[in-house]
C-alpha cells in the first residue's frame, strides 16, 4: 500500500480522469472500498460501510457517463457521511445506542443533493454520540483512531469522516460543525475542514444537536474540493427555514486568483497559554507565507472570544436538551419497558444515552430551568451578541482572520475523558465562528516535532466564502505539503 | 467555587434515570462546568440584546399547498411497538377503581 492509488487523489484530479475516460467510476469505487477494507479494522472510522450500494451506484453512473451526458464535479466521487445525516433505508445511529437500529425513511437534503449529482456513498462514519465531543471517544460504538498515530484521537465529533478522508477510505466526506466538530478533527487528522456560513447548506435530515449552531461542513484533501462541494450543497431548501436565500456563486471562479492586497488579521489572543509551541510557530510561519505572496498582515482581536466558550457551553447544551427530548421510546429508537409511559421514558433515556450526552442534557436542562434561565441561558445569549459584534468590527479592518484551529495536535486516546473541562478547551478557537455564524476553514500547515498534523484556521465574514476559499487555496498552494499518514506507508 | 445543583430535580425535569454513581459524578462535573460558564455574567450588560441566532430569520413560510408526506407504514416502521396504525405505549394514567 506504499504507492499512491486512485483513492489518494483529490476529487478534482479524479473528475478530470473520469471525464477524460482514463478511469471508470467502478474502478475508483473499487480502489476506495479496497482501501477501506484494508485500514478500517485499525481505524474504526466507519459504523456502516455500504459497499453494495456503492458498487451498484458506480455501475449505473458508468452506464450514464458512457452516453456522453454532462456530469457534475462530484459525479462518481466516493463519499462518506457522518452518521448524523439521514439516509433512506440505511441505518443512521448518531453514534448512539438510542438510535442503534434506526433506519430513516428519508434522505437529508445535503446527501440528496450530492447523490442527485452522482456522488457514490461508501459508508456512514463513526462520530461522538449526537456530535457531542472533541475526540470521538463518546461514540457508543468505540473510538476512532488517528491514521497519523493509532494511539491518538482523530479529533471530534466528526472523527470518522476525518480519519476516512486522511486514510483514503473516502475521497471526501461530510461532517457537522457545531462548535468545531469539522475544523478541529480536520486539523488533528491533516485534511481540509470547511464550515460555511450558518444556513448556507440545508440542515434538513441532519439529526439536530444545537439548531442555531449546527452547520453542514466538509472534509476534503484540497481547498478546491471544498469549493466544488459547496457549489453543489449550498442553497435555499424549503424544508429548512434557516437556510439562506442568498444567491450561490461559482466558488471555483477566481479560486486561484491569489491574495494580493488581501488584509489578513492575526488573532493575537490565540497564541497565548495552552497553545503548543510547535502549533504557534507553524501557524505564524504560514502567515508569513501569505504575506510573502502579497497579503497585508496585521494584528486583530476578538475581545469577547474568551467568553465564547462559556456562552457555548450554555447555549449548545440548552438547545440539545430540547432537541433530544424527542428520544422518548415512543416513535423510534430504543425502548426500555416500564410500568407506565413516564417510567418507560426515564428508563429508555437512562439506558440509551451515554455519559457526555447525559451531561449536556442535564447542563442544558439546568440552564433553562426556572430561577436559572436568566443567569445562564439569557446571559449567554447576550455574550453571543458581543461575539457577533467583535467579528463585525474585526472585518471592518480585515478580510480574513487567522489563528490555530486547535491549541494542540492529536492527543492520546484516554487523555482527557475524565476531565470534561479540559476536553471542552479543545474548541476554544473554533467556537466563536459558530456563535457568530461566520464561515471558517482549517487548512493543514505543517507537522509538529512528533510528526502530527497542525491546522491553521482562516475565518471570513458572513457569506464571504469566496474570498476565504481564495485565501485558503493560496496558502495551500504556497505550502505545497505532501501529507500522507504513516498508516499508508506500512 | 463549584455551583451546587439539585441533581435529582434536574434529572426529573430531563426524564433521565441515573445511577447513584452517575448522580455523584454529574454533581461534581456540572458544578465545575457551571462555575466556568458563569463567566458570561461578567460581560453581559443590561443594554446588550440577546442573540438567539447569528442570522435571525422570522416568518419563513411556504405556500400552503398540500405535498406528499410519509405513508403511515413508513412513519410506523421504526416504532418500538405499534398497533392498528398507531404508536403503542405503556399506560399513561391510572384508570381508577
Amino acid at each position: 500500500m506504499s504507492g499512491v492509488e486512485l483513492c489518494d487523489l483529490t476529487g478534482s484530479e479524479l473528475t478530470a480522469k473520469i471525464r477524460a475516460g482514463e478511469i471508470t467510476a467502478v474502478e475508483l469505487v473499487d480502489a476506495t472500498l479496497t482501501r477501506l477494507g484494508a485500514v478500517d479494522d485499525r481505524l474504526s472510522a466507519f459504523l456502516t460501510p455500504t459497499p453494495e450500494v456503492a458498487r451498484e451506484r458506480a455501475e449505473e453512473l458508468d452506464t450514464y457517463l458512457a452516453t456522453g451526458a454532462p456530469q457534475s464535479g462530484v459525479a462518481g466521487i466516493p463519499t462518506a457521511l457522518k452518521d448524523v445525516f439521514t439516509t433512506k433505508g440505511i441505518r443512521t445511529t448518531c453514534g448512539s445506542k438510542i438510535l442503534q437500529d434506526y433506519v430513516p425513511p428519508y434522505d437529508a437534503t445535503a446527501w440528496a443533493r450530492l447523490s442527485g449529482a452522482g456522488s457514490v456513498l461508501v459508508g456512514k462514519t463513526n462520530c461522538d454520540e449526537f456530535a457531542m465531543g472533541s475526540s470521538n471517544e463518546n461514540s457508543a460504538f468505540g473510538p476512532v483512531r488517528n491514521p497519523w498515530d493509532l494511539e491518538r484521537v482523530p479529533g471530534g465529533s466528526s472523527g470518522g469522516s476525518a480519519a476516512a478522508v486522511a486514510a483514503g477510505a473516502a475521497v471526501w466526506a461530510l461532517g457537522t460543525d457545531t462548535g468545531g466538530s469539522v475544523r478541529q478533527p480536520a486539523s488533528l487528522s491533516g485534511v481540509v475542514g470547511f464550515k460555511p456560513t450558518y444556513g448556507r447548506i440545508s440542515r434538513y435530515g441532519l439529526i439536530a444537536f444545537a439548531s442555531s449552531l449546527d452547520t453542514v461542513s466538509t472534509f476534503t484533501r484540497s481547498v478546491r474540493d471544498a469549493a466544488t462541494l459547496l457549489g453543489v450543497l449550498a442553497g435555499r431548501d424549503p424544508r429548512d427555514a434557516t437556510s439562506l436565500d442568498a444567491e450561490v456563486p461559482d466558488y471555483l471562479d477566481g479560486l486561484d486568483a491569489g491574495v494580493q492586497g488581501l488584509r489578513v488579521g492575526v488573532l493575537t489572543e490565540a497564541f497565548g497559554d495552552g497553545v503548543e509551541p510547535d502549533v504557534a510557530s507553524s501557524v505564524r510561519a504560514a502567515v508569513d507565507r501569505l504575506e510573502g505572496v502579497g497579503a497585508t498582515v496585521g494584528e486583530a482581536s476578538l475581545p469577547h472570544a474568551e467568553y465564547a466558550l462559556s456562552a457555548y457551553y450554555l447555549i449548545a447544551p440548552s438547545e440539545a436538551s430540547s432537541n433530544l427530548a424527542r428520544y422518548d421510546g415512543v416513535r423510534y429508537g430504543l425502548r426500555k419497558d416500564g410500568s407506565d409511559s413516564i417510567e418507560m421514558m426515564f428508563r429508555t433515556r437512562g439506558a440509551g444515552f451515554g455519559a457526555e450526552v447525559k451531561r449536556r442534557i442535564m447542563l442544558g436542562t439546568y440552564a433553562l430551568s426556572a430561577g436559572y434561565y436568566e443567569a445562564y441561558y439569557g446571559q449567554a445569549q447576550k455574550v453571543r451578541t458581543l461575539v457577533i459584534r467583535d467579528y463585525e468590527r474585526a472585518f471592518e479592518s480585515f478580510d480574513v482572520l487567522v489563528s490555530p484551529t486547535s491549541p494542540t495536535t492529536a492527543f492520546p486516546i484516554g487523555a482527557k475523558v475524565d476531565d470534561p473541562m479540559a476536553m471542552y478547551l479543545n474548541d476554544i478557537f473554533t467556537i466563536p465562528a459558530n456563535l457568530a455564524g461566520t464561515p471558517a476553514i482549517s487548512v493543514p500547515c505543517g507537522l509538529d516535532s512528533a510528526g502530527l498534523p497542525i491546522g491553521i484556521q482562516l475565518a471570513g465574514p458572513i457569506l464571504g466564502e469566496q474570498a476565504l476559499l481564495r485565501a485558503a487555496a493560496a496558502l495551500e498552494g504556497e505550502l505545497a505539503l505532501d501529507l500522507r499518514p504513516p498508516l499508508l506507508a506500512a | 467555587m463549584p455551583v451546587e445543583i439539585d441533581i435529582e430535580h434536574v434529572a426529573k425535569l430531563a426524564r433521565i434515570e441515573l445511577t447513584d454513581d452517575e448522580r455523584a459524578m454529574l454533581r461534581d462535573q456540572l458544578g465545575i462546568i457551571l462555575d466556568h460558564a458563569a463567566k458570561v455574567g461578567e460581560v453581559a450588560a443590561d443594554d446588550v440584546p440577546p442573540a438567539a441566532s447569528a442570522i435571525p430569520r422570522s416568518n419563513v413560510f411556504r405556500d400552503d399547498v398540500p405535498e406528499p408526506s410519509l405513508s403511515q407504514e413508513a412513519a410506523l416502521a421504526n416504532a418500538p411497538e405499534h398497533v392498528d396504525g398507531r404508536f403503542r405505549v405503556p399506560k399513561i394514567a391510572d384508570t381508577g377503581p
